[in-house]
């Protein structure tokens, strides 16, 4: 392979793995939280389509994508609400959210299916981006592909150093022993949902606004469930999720590069890929014994009744 | 002002209210949208929901609409009872689908109903076989099987656009996506007339009530139950949890696969990239929606049914889109989880002395 198709390939790989790495750091906040929110997808969507209209009707990407944050943080208000002060199932809550913003991403985006955006300028920071293979790959790039490092960054510094974060960890393993020190536990759990939902909106808008740049119908297929497993697969750690994410961005282009050279290798087999690894990664990590590296968040998806 | 109270004990009464009221809240937003959107909003309803049931035509399409929400509902009931949060209906379904498919079109020339029976057989050991790799995770690495199955579903899903897009691709068919039309020993035979529903609305049918038999009048439906209160209980018992999990999760991939063949040896008539609009996610909110319950179930799967007719119908008299559907199923499924609050909890009057402190 020329250096060329190696800086193309990187390059592709890191766009590709940008909105994954933006949803799945979202949902990992909100799972350390104790909470399991499988709606995904439908936040994502809803971010997706909400950000395309605002970004073609006002004509300002940065106002999509501000719109598409705040549709997903709104459509995870729903799940919030209905997760954690009526502490509904929050499996069916979640499921019922992604159908919901299926739907409802569709029903309302019907209107805007085949328009199209110019999408975000790349911003090639000078010198840097000229160095051989990795320069476009990590200099060359548009704006919300730095500010997706920068939040990762952030949420690394939030568990390793800060104290909301062991907050946050407190409220996901052990809700009622955090609220009998005087933590608020359904305040933690509401700002975990919130931020994984302006995440989800995010990462959908990155989809819509800048990486295709069109809607169309259930656009994000399947990128909001893949989010969810490579959570599972980097076992609740940031840094891991930043692999997993270029790993699992790098896997949906490998179809095309086997392509280029010659090999007919089926995209579906391909596709598949990131579900089996964390399959793999999943029964490898609950297969331990011994509770004390247990990794998931221990109270996850189990909802946390105050008494009134 | 109002104030919220934990029930002493959980209501019954509203358990069976809450669907109501959810339906009731679903038709109300329902109604305030197409009124939004320039329509009446009676004659929007009416379209959605009874429209679609003028004619015999249309109880038939329900009845092919109903099918497959009813037999993977049946299952996962059985899984839910168990407190084995099987989300994969859809990926059994998938690989029911696809076994059975591939077994008929194996042998197109083997003229004889025997062949129908193998089909069917093989869609239901399909969808026992993917439900089975869940619960060999489950039962042998401890893996949440809520996580297995939704990947489970993705790879069912690649499989099927693996196998229509290469060794099950028609030869003969232009290069789309999709394997030969099932010939004439390997379809279900309608039920009534030239119609599409077909006689696995029978199947369905049948296996709820052997379902539901098997829940209230056998030592292992007894077992699911207990494994569902109390998980601790079973072991006390001396019964065994993984056992159960095995069953429960076998019956419930065997009836999703025996839906997915049933889908494509019916109504579809062959393999194509996507055969089902989301059923055994559907299927879920049909659990939920019945309260666990066999006539509630059944009902459910009915009112289920009619949101993809009305989906549909909508598209065309309407010319609204026809993903209304997923938002229709996506708000009674929020409002049925809202209203189940009242089932724990009671609002009375803030200056009403609470019976439980007294």
């Amino acid at each position: 392979m020329d250096i060329d198709l190696i800086q193309n390939v990187l390059y592709a790989t890191i766009r590709n793995g940008t909105p994954l790495m933006l949803v799945a750091l979202g949902e990992m906040v909100c799972e350390k939280s104790g909470v399991l929110n499988l709606g995904q997808e439908g936040m994502m969507l809803m971010g997706a389509v909400v950000g395309f209209i605002a970004a073609v009707t006002t004509g300002s990407s940065t106002l999509g994508i501000l719109a598409a944050t705040g549709a997903g943080m709104l459509a995870s208000a729903l799940f919030a609400f209905l997760a954690l002060t009526l502490a509904a199932n929050q499996v069916a809550t979640g499921l019922a959210l992604t159908i919901f913003g299926t739907g409802l991403s569709a029903f309302v985006g019907s209107a805007y299916v085949g328009k199209t955006l110019e999408g975000l300028q790349a911003i090639n920071i000078p010198y840097l981006v000229d160095i051989p293979v990795i320069g476009k790959a990590l200099f060359g790039q548009d704006i919300l592909v730095y500010l997706s490092i920068a939040l990762f960054f952030a949420i690394l510094w939030l568990f390793n150093r800060s104290r909301l974060g062991l907050v946050i960890r407190a409220v996901g393993e052990n809700p009622e022993a955090a609220n009998a020190v005087g933590l608020p536990v359904l305040k933690t759990r509401y700002l975990a949902v919130l931020f994984g939902g302006a995440m989800a909106g995010l990462a959908g808008g990155y989809l819509s606004i800048v990486y295709t740049p069109l809607w169309s119908e259930g656009m994000t297929s399947g990128k909001g469930w893949i989010a969810l497993a490579l959570v599972v697969f980097a076992s609740w750690k940031a840094e891991r999720i930043l692999l997993g994410a270029y790993l699992f961005g790098f896997a949906s282009i490998l179809h095309l590069i086997m392509q280029g050279s010659g090999y007919d290798l089926s995209p579906n087999l391909l596709s598949m890929l990131p579900y089996l690894a964390t399959i793999v990664v999943l029964v490898i990590l609950s297969s331990h014994k011994s509770q004390s590296i247990w990794f998931a968040p221990k109270s996850l998806g189990q909802p946390y009744r105050p008494q009134l | 002002m109002l104030k919220l109270e934990k029930r002493q004990y959980d209501s019954r009464r509203m358990a069976l209210l809450s669907p109501l009221i959810a339906i009731l809240l679903t038709l109300i937003t329902g109604a305030l949208l197409f009124s939004l959107l320039g329509h009446d909003p009676f004659n929007a309803l009416y379209t959605f929901f009874l429209a679609p049931l003028s004619d015999l035509y249309g109880w038939t399409e329900l009845g092919v609409k109903v099918t497959p929400l009813l037999l993977c509902a049946t299952g996962l009931n059985m899984c839910y009872q168990a407190k084995i949060w099987n989300i994969g209906a859809e990926g059994q379904f998938i690989i029911g689908a696809l076994a059975g498919g591939w077994v008929g079109l194996s042998f197109p020339d083997v003229e004889t109903y025997w062949m129908l029976a193998l089909v069917l057989v093989f869609g239901v050991l399909g969808g026992m076989l993917w439900a089975g790799l869940a619960a060999w995770m489950r039962t042998h690495f401890n893996a949440n099987e809520i996580l297995t199955t939704i990947m489970l579903n993705y790879i069912a899903l690649y499989t099927l656009l693996y196998a229509v897009h290469g060794p099950l691709k028609d030869p003969a068919g232009y290069n789309f996506p999709e394997s030969a039309q099932f010939g004439q020993y390997i379809t279900l035979p309608p039920l009534i007339g030239d119609y599409r529903m077909n006689i696995s609305v029978l199947f369905a049918l049948l296996a709820l009530v052997i379902c539901w038999t098997l829940l209230s009048r056998t030592l292992l439906g007894f077992q699911i139950k207990v494994l569902g209160e109390d998980r601790a209980a079973t072991a006390f018992a001396g019964f065994s949890e993984k056992r159960i999990t095995w069953w429960v999760m076998l019956i419930s991939g065997g009836l999703a696969g025996l839906a997915g063949i049933s889908e494509v040896a019916g109504p579809i008539g062959q393999l194509v990239p996507q055969i089902s609009p989301g059923y055994g996610y559907t299927a879920i909110i049909v659990v939920f929606l019945g309260r666990m319950s066999p006539i509630g179930i059944l009902f459910a799967s009915i009112l289920l049914g009619m949101t993809y007719m009305g989906g549909e119908m909508i598209q065309m008299d309407l010319n609204l889109p026809k993903s209304i559907t997923g938002l229709f199923q996506g708000m009674l499924l929020f409002f049925l989880l809202a209203s189940d609050f009242l089932i724990s909890y009671r609002i009375i009057p803030a200056n009403k002395l609470s019976w439980a402190r007294t």
